[in-house]
This record gives C-alpha cells, sequence and structure tokens, in this order.
C-alpha cells in the first residue's frame, strides 16, 4: 500500500514539476500578454494541483491534507482573478490580443 | 554533498541573483518586481533557518506590504522616468556611493563571520524564563515580555510613519479621504473576490493572531493580513476609504500603543517597573496588548499604502 502511494507521490509531482517548467518556458518565451498568461495559469493550476495532489499521501492528518487542498484553492483563485485583471487591461491598453 | 546542502546553495544564489537584479535593474517597475521576489525567497530562506516567524513576518512585509508601497510610489514616476535618469547623479558620486555599501556590506560580513564560536546568544535565558508569561511561542516570549519597549516604540514608529504620509496632503484635502476613489465593474472578477475572500481572510487573520501565543504568527502577520482584506474591498470600489479626521480613526490608530503605554505604567505602579507584567496576569494583559495592537497595525498599513489625503471628505 505505502508503495503504491510513493509511486502516486513521484508520479504526481514530476507531473507538476513538468508543468511549472512549462509554464515558466512558456512565460519566456511567448510572444504577448494573454499567450503568457496561458502558460502561467498551467504552472498555476495544474502544476501546483499535482505537487499537492502528489503531498497528499505524505499528509500525517487530515487536517494537514486539507490545509494542502485549501493553499491549492486559494492560489487557483487568486491567480483566476489576477490573471483576468491583467488580460482586461493588457487589452484596454491596446496590446495585440 | 547532501540533497539539504544543494538546496541551500541553491536558494543563496537565487536570493542574491534577485538581489543584484533589483540594483542592477535600470527601471523602476522591474526593479520593484525583484524585490518583492527578493522578499519572498527570503522568506523561504528563514523558513529553512528554522525560524517560521520571521519568515512570515519577511513574506507579509518584505514581499507584501512594501512590494504594494513600492509599486504605488513607481506607478506615478514611471511617465517621468526617462527625463529623470538622464540628469541622475554623477559618476563620481555613483562610485563613492557604490564603495560605502560595498564596506558596510564586507563589514557586516566579517563580523558575522568573526563571531566567537558559540555566538552570543540570549535563546538559554529566554528559554529558562518562558514560564513566566504563560505563552508558548518564544518568539512572543521576547517580543511582548522580555524586549516589550522595543515593539512598543516599533508601533509608535510606524504611526509617525502614517502621519509622514499624511503631512504631504495638500491644505485644503487635510481631513479628506485618502487616495484615489476606486471603480471596478461591481459584477467583475475583483469585485466577487473582494466579496469571497474578506471573510476567508479574516478568520485566517484572527486565527494568526491568536495562534501567536502557542506558534508561529502573532500582532503583526494576522494584522497584514486583515489590512490586506480592508485594501482588497477598497480597491475593488465596495467601500471608499475612511476621511482621516473620523473620530473612530484615530482612536483605533492609538489603541496599540496606548494599550501598551497603559499596561507600561500600570506595572510601574503594581509590578517591578515599565512594562514590567504581574506574573499572575501577565498572559491576559498580553493577549489585550496584541489584540488591540493588530487592529492598530491592520488600520495603519492599509492606510500607508492608500496614501496621503486627496479628497474632500464629502464625494
Amino acid at each position: 500500500m505505502s508503495f503504491a502511494l510513493h509511486i502516486v507521490t513521484i508520479a504526481a509531482i514530476s507531473a507538476g514539476a513538468f508543468f511549472f517548467l512549462a509554464g515558466t518556458i512558456g512565460l519566456l518565451r511567448f510572444p504577448d500578454v494573454l499567450t503568457r498568461l496561458h502558460a502561467l495559469t498551467k504552472a498555476d493550476n495544474l502544476g501546483l494541483g499535482l505537487v499537492v495532489l502528489g503531498l497528499l499521501p505524505l499528509a500525517g492528518s487530515m487536517r494537514e491534507g486539507l490545509k494542502l487542498v485549501c493553499v491549492w484553492i486559494l492560489v487557483l483563485l487568486a491567480s483566476a482573478t489576477v490573471s483576468q485583471l491583467i488580460a482586461y487591461t493588457a487589452r484596454r491598453d491596446g496590446q495585440p490580443p | 554533498m547532501s540533497l539539504a546542502l544543494a538546496l541551500e546553495i541553491v536558494f543563496a544564489v537565487v536570493v542574491l541573483s534577485a538581489a543584484v537584479w533589483t540594483i542592477a535593474a535600470r527601471e523602476i517597475f522591474p526593479a520593484v518586481a525583484g524585490f518583492v521576489g527578493y522578499g519572498l525567497l527570503l522568506a523561504l530562506v528563514w523558513m529553512r533557518l528554522g525560524a517560521p516567524d520571521v519568515a512570515l513576518t519577511e513574506a507579509a512585509i518584505g514581499g507584501g506590504l512594501t512590494g504594494a508601497l513600492l509599486l504605488g510610489a513607481a506607478a506615478p514616476l514611471r511617465a517621468s522616468e526617462r527625463p529623470v535618469a538622464v540628469e541622475g547623479p554623477g559618476r563620481v558620486l555613483r562610485w563613492l556611493a557604490a564603495a560605502l555599501s560595498a564596506t558596510v556590506a564586507v563589514a557586516l560580513a566579517a563580523s558575522v563571520l568573526f563571531l566567537p564560536d558559540p555566538a552570543p546568544t540570549l535563546a538559554p535565558a529566554a528559554a529558562e524564563n518562558a514560564s513566566a508569561t504563560g505563552l508558548g511561542n518564544p518568539v512572543t516570549n521576547v517580543l511582548m515580555a522580555f524586549r516589550a519597549m522595543d515593539t512598543m516604540l516599533e508601533k509608535v514608529v510606524l504611526l509617525l510613519a502614517l502621519v509622514g504620509v499624511w503631512s504631504l496632503a495638500p491644505d485644503r484635502f487635510w481631513g479628506g479621504r485618502p487616495g484615489p476613489r476606486h471603480h471596478a465593474d461591481p459584477l467583475g472578477v475583483l469585485a466577487f473576490l473582494a466579496r469571497l475572500l474578506p471573510p476567508l481572510g479574516i478568520v485566517v487573520g484572527i486565527y494568526m493572531l491568536w495562534a501567536g501565543a502557542d506558534h508561529p504568527g502573532g500582532a503583526f502577520q494576522g494584522g497584514t493580513i486583515l489590512a490586506a482584506m480592508w485594501l482588497l474591498v477598497m480597491m475593488a470600489g465596495l467601500t471608499d476609504t475612511p476621511p482621516v479626521s473620523r473620530r473612530w480613526l484615530r482612536v483605533v490608530l492609538i489603541a496599540g500603543p496606548a494599550v501598551f503605554l497603559i499596561v507600561g505604567i500600570g506595572g510601574l505602579a503594581l509590578g517591578d517597573g515599565f512594562l514590567a507584567y504581574p506574573v499572575a496576569y501577565a498572559k491576559p494583559l498580553i493577549l489585550a496588548i496584541e489584540f488591540a495592537m493588530t487592529l492598530t497595525i491592520a488600520v495603519t498599513l492599509a492606510l500607508l499604502v492608500a496614501g496621503p489625503p486627496e479628497r474632500s471628505a464629502e464625494r
């Protein structure tokens, strides 16, 4: 059982790290604001989500696990809001779409 | 090389890079972005050093609040940035400043490197007397009991900083509302977040204050979160900044230092000296001070970010 859980942890955190890497490369390489935001949200939403998923089996108690999930939900909320605001401002200021 | 050491080296290199970037960036906005990143990375370093209290404060103040203040200062400067850069300080002055900074850095590094081993510390003394206050968090013990004078004066400094910001107000707006009136789409995402997040943030802020007695946390960290929630509601246009002449506002602003002073003078009369808590009541007294301080810190920090009064009290 614990072996299987470790496999889940390693797989999920590796996948999460991949999304962070891809998101960072996208942030650095993509040409304009909206595509860069698109890359960035992958790191926040999927990357962090997978890292949290991978850490859940290691959480000592139900409380710790819930705290981890709360962190993810709060980051989702913040990043979704900030992306919308950045995209709105970029469009208003006449950045190329 | 162990994994932990590798991680520490990576932290050190990244923090130093962020610091160099902040200094070397030629424009204000990238420099501020670098500074915010530097603050957050520094918080990770403090965690690694086993100082969660300092890490929380660094993330809240160094990364969050100072970043917001600097962004607020940078925004009006951006338009005039290029002409100002042309008439910047001369080469000699810049080299002198660099030499002075380098000397200070080298002196600091040397004094850390040549500390006697073991380094002089009051930690055992603080740990020994921890039971005197009834609080479980040694950092709160030091801040609120052993070095209470410093903490009280720190709050007075915050208040003076706010008075400094307010003194920038034009005469005709004195007593008016700080900062511009923010307008956001009442059905937009910002207004949505400003309705959704504050209940959660207020609970977390108060929890931080309450947990500070026995766990990492405390008045400053809790107060910063409360300030952020208030700023969020103001920036979403759901409420306006209060006129600085309001009586309740002034009372909240001085509540923290005032309660601290009253308890301190009470210690002079009843206890062993200024700020000496009677042992039997140490914990409730400290909690009362921290509660008042949290409110004061929250309002002070939010108003520092909001800026000087620039509109009359009537809308």
